[in-house]
């Protein structure tokens, strides 16, 4: 995806450079022009172009939240994403799960010696339409090359920046007893997404990745006053490891009701295929919301007016102070516990 | 889902939980002999809605965990072996050997691959002419027409890079092993629905009637299970003993003939060890002559791999439905998913993950089965 104003072929000589050599790593003219032509051209704003060693710039008042993340997904472009719109909302939505403002992101090239020139060129080029809709800007950054086979193609890190304008703490300590437990929209799909790609398995329909930023589902939330006790994103391990984590944090019981939690039937058809559960598996546009439990009805509609956060819906509550655990009350009415996985999920023999 | 919903149904499963509390009048034991069906009770909680007097024992029909430990051993040295990638099904990458499992052949630079089915495996092979392909063939009747078709086709292309590391296993032998036993305390079955449904059952009608017990052939979903069930305390309180089909929908009496007529060609019966149980008389599947080039252990000369089992570990019992899980003294302390000691915790079919999954602690509200 490219702006109107931005030209989406590499501007880099592509019969001289097609693919990325160590050169382009080596400190030499080459990195220099590499630099310059791409990343310089594609993330170009005014810290940035001082070319300094390192940005500087001066923060809006308040607390600040830090984060960092590397990506390393195979394969680079997926159905609804990339690893580089993936490296920006990942990171992103990090910040917004402290309920910060992200502001600035810097980052880190690993590449592999031999990637096609057209192909960074087209990571960056979704990285920087990715940046400009979360309204954060890339103020630094590195590049590295490494000798063929020794990476994956691509691997990309990026550190950010955000502003915490408000006066709470959005930490698991602040769970509480009776909290509502929200879950910002269906389950499952960046994960099957991936799999399906990287397996050749064909559906009637794509699944696309969900990746998506949700700072804005989160600064709205704030903004209207709904009281969040803790957010925590649904990455890798998915709704259970993330609600395990919060148990084990916070010392609490959270119960949550299977039939409540949205999975779309495509999403819940290849995992029963393949024998995976869509609780474990990851998202990349997500979040599970701990709130007060008078302010859940508010929540949820503040929710759905966002493209993210449609079918957000609520599916638990914190039961009590206790051993930690998270229980599932499955769609038969039974209960039974929710474990974090051991490990990655294996496809089942049959 | 459409085809699933319907059998997830909770108000239909509550109306048969309840219908199997008014017929019960005294204690059962029924044995779900499949690992998917185990995975499912504990999964959906259904034992939750059955009576204190119906216990229910998970049987061995997890073939990840019956698969024995020299086979394992021998796919850890096959897997290690430069220009060899050794493919499997997913969920025996976790399995331990004696000493380590494939994903740690894999991390120290063993090509080893999941693959879907035996026939991606195939296709590897035809793709990579200078490496050795090797399946690692487990499960029972489900999985073996799939080995069987993939080693015929390898015989028809002529393959020379392709051959199967076979631990196939038959479900009738297992249960009259299980039957034959003196302290067997299993007073019904239910058969599993997707061996049937290949092998239909027609060889079960002599157990029923040798052993005086009732045989359904189950689904997998809450409402086949909870109906199968039902099935069998309707025999149960009427002293019946026969065999019945809950899983219509999917199994024939004589099964799958094309798929039963594949086996028979590439197949031959053989005795099996069962890790855990031990060796049963023609219990296995292995390679005919005719396809002994495809045979692994063969080709790679793998025969004298022979090892015993740990001690601590008392999947055997487990397997054989004489303890629960948490019986075991390893349960949980020596033995977590993390760190199994047997392969009953490895799979997410064994009953020890299962349990330890969605059971561990009391506090989960659960009702105890034993």
């Amino acid at each position: 995806m490219t702006t109107p104003d931005f030209k989406a072929t590499c501007p880099l000589p592509m019969q001289q450079y097609p693919h990325v050599l160590m050169a382009h790593g080596g400190g030499g003219k080459l990195m220099h022009q590499l630099l310059e032509n791409v990343f310089g051209k594609a993330f170009s704003n005014p810290i940035l172009d001082t070319q300094h060693d390192s940005a500087q710039f001066t923060m809006p008042p308040g607390r600040l939240a830090m984060t960092t993340d590397s990506y390393v997904v195979q394969p680079l472009f997926f159905p609804g994403g990339d690893i580089g719109s993936m490296a920006v909302h990942g990171t992103v939505n990090d910040l917004a799960m402290s309920g910060a403002r992200p502001i600035y992101l810097s980052c880190a090239f690993i590449i592999e010696e031999g990637l096609p020139m057209e192909t960074l060129w087209r990571v960056v080029v979704s990285m920087r339409a990715a940046a400009k809709k979360c309204g954060v800007q890339i103020v630094t950054g590195d590049t590295k090359v490494v000798d063929k086979g020794k990476g994956d193609g691509l691997f990309i890190n990026t550190t950010g920046l955000g502003v915490i304008e408000h006066a709470w703490h959005i930490n698991p300590q602040n769970v509480g007893s009776g909290d509502a437990v929200i879950v910002s929209g269906d389950l499952g799909r960046h994960g099957m997404a991936i799999m399906a790609v990287r397996e050749g398995l064909q559906f009637e329909s794509t699944i696309e990745s969900d990746s998506a930023p949700v700072h804005e589902i989160v600064l709205a939330l704030l903004k209207a006053g709904v009281k969040i006790h803790c957010l925590r994103d649904l990455t890798r391990g998915g709704l259970a490891s993330a609600l395990n984590e919060i148990a084990g944090s916070a010392g609490v019981k959270i119960a949550i009701d299977e039939p409540l939690i949205p999975v779309r039937e495509d999403v819940h058809a290849a995992c029963e295929m393949l024998g995976l559960d869509p609780l474990l598996v990851a998202n990349e546009g997500r979040f599970v919301a701990f709130i007060a439990a008078r302010d859940a009805a508010r929540a949820l509609e503040i929710m759905r007016r966002h493209t993210g956060g449609k079918r957000a819906a609520l599916i638990g509550s914190v039961a009590e102070f206790s051993h930690p655990l998270v229980t599932l009350r499955s769609v038969i009415g039974a209960s039974r516990i929710l474990d974090m996985p051991s490990g990655e999920q294996l496809p089942r023999i049959c | 889902m459409k085809y699933l919903d319907e059998y997830r149904d909770g108000d239909l499963a509550k109306k048969l939980g309840v219908e199997i509390h008014r017929l019960t009048t005294r204690p059962w034991n029924i044995m779900e002999v499949c690992g998917g069906q185990t995975h499912a009770i504990v999964k959906f909680g259904i034992d939750e809605l059955l009576p204190k007097q119906i216990t229910l024992i998970h049987g061995p029909g997890c073939p990840v965990c019956v698969t024995p430990l020299e086979v394992i051993d021998k796919a850890l040295a096959l897997a290690a072996k430069p220009g060899v990638i050794f493919t499997s099904f997913g969920d025996m990458l976790r399995v331990p050997g004696s000493t380590t499992d494939l994903l740690a052949v894999k991390a120290k630079g063993g090509d080893v691959r999941i693959v879907y089915s035996p026939l991606d495996a195939l296709k590897l092979a035809e793709q990579n002419p200078a490496k050795q392909v090797v399946f690692l063939g487990v499960g029972f009747e489900t999985t073996a027409p799939a080995t069987a078709m993939a080693v015929f086709q390898a015989a028809q292309k002529r393959l020379k890079n392709f051959s199967m590391l076979i631990s196939h296993v038959l479900v009738p032998p297992a249960i009259e092993a299980l039957m034959s036993s003196p302290d067997c305390r299993v007073q019904a079955f239910l058969a599993a629905g997707h061996v049937c449904a290949v092998m239909g059952y027609e060889e079960y009608p002599p157990l029923a009637e040798k052993y005086h017990v009732p045989i359904v052939v189950t689904g997998f979903e809450p409402l086949d299970i909870l109906q199968g069930i039902l099935m069998c305390v309707q025999q149960l309180e009427a002293g019946r003993a026969e065999v019945e089909n809950q899983y219509a929908r999917a199994v024939r009496r004589e099964g799958n003939r094309p798929a039963q007529r594949l086996m028979h060609e590439v197949f031959q019966v053989v005795p099996r060890k069962w890790r855990g149980v031990g060796e049963i008389p023609a219990s296995g599947l292995g390679l005919r002559a005719d396809y002994a080039a495809f045979d692994a252990e063969k080709k790679f000369g793998l025969a004298d791999i022979q090892v015993d089992e740990p001690a601590d570990c008392l999947s055997g019992l487990v397997l054989r439905g004489q303890i629960k899980p948490q019986a075991c003294p390893a349960f949980g302390h020596k033995c977590t998913p993390e760190h199994p000691l047997g392969a009953t915790m490895v799979s997410s079919e064994g009953a020890c993950a299962a349990y330890h999954r969605y059971r561990r602690h009391n506090a989960a509200e659960t009702t105890d089965i034993k």
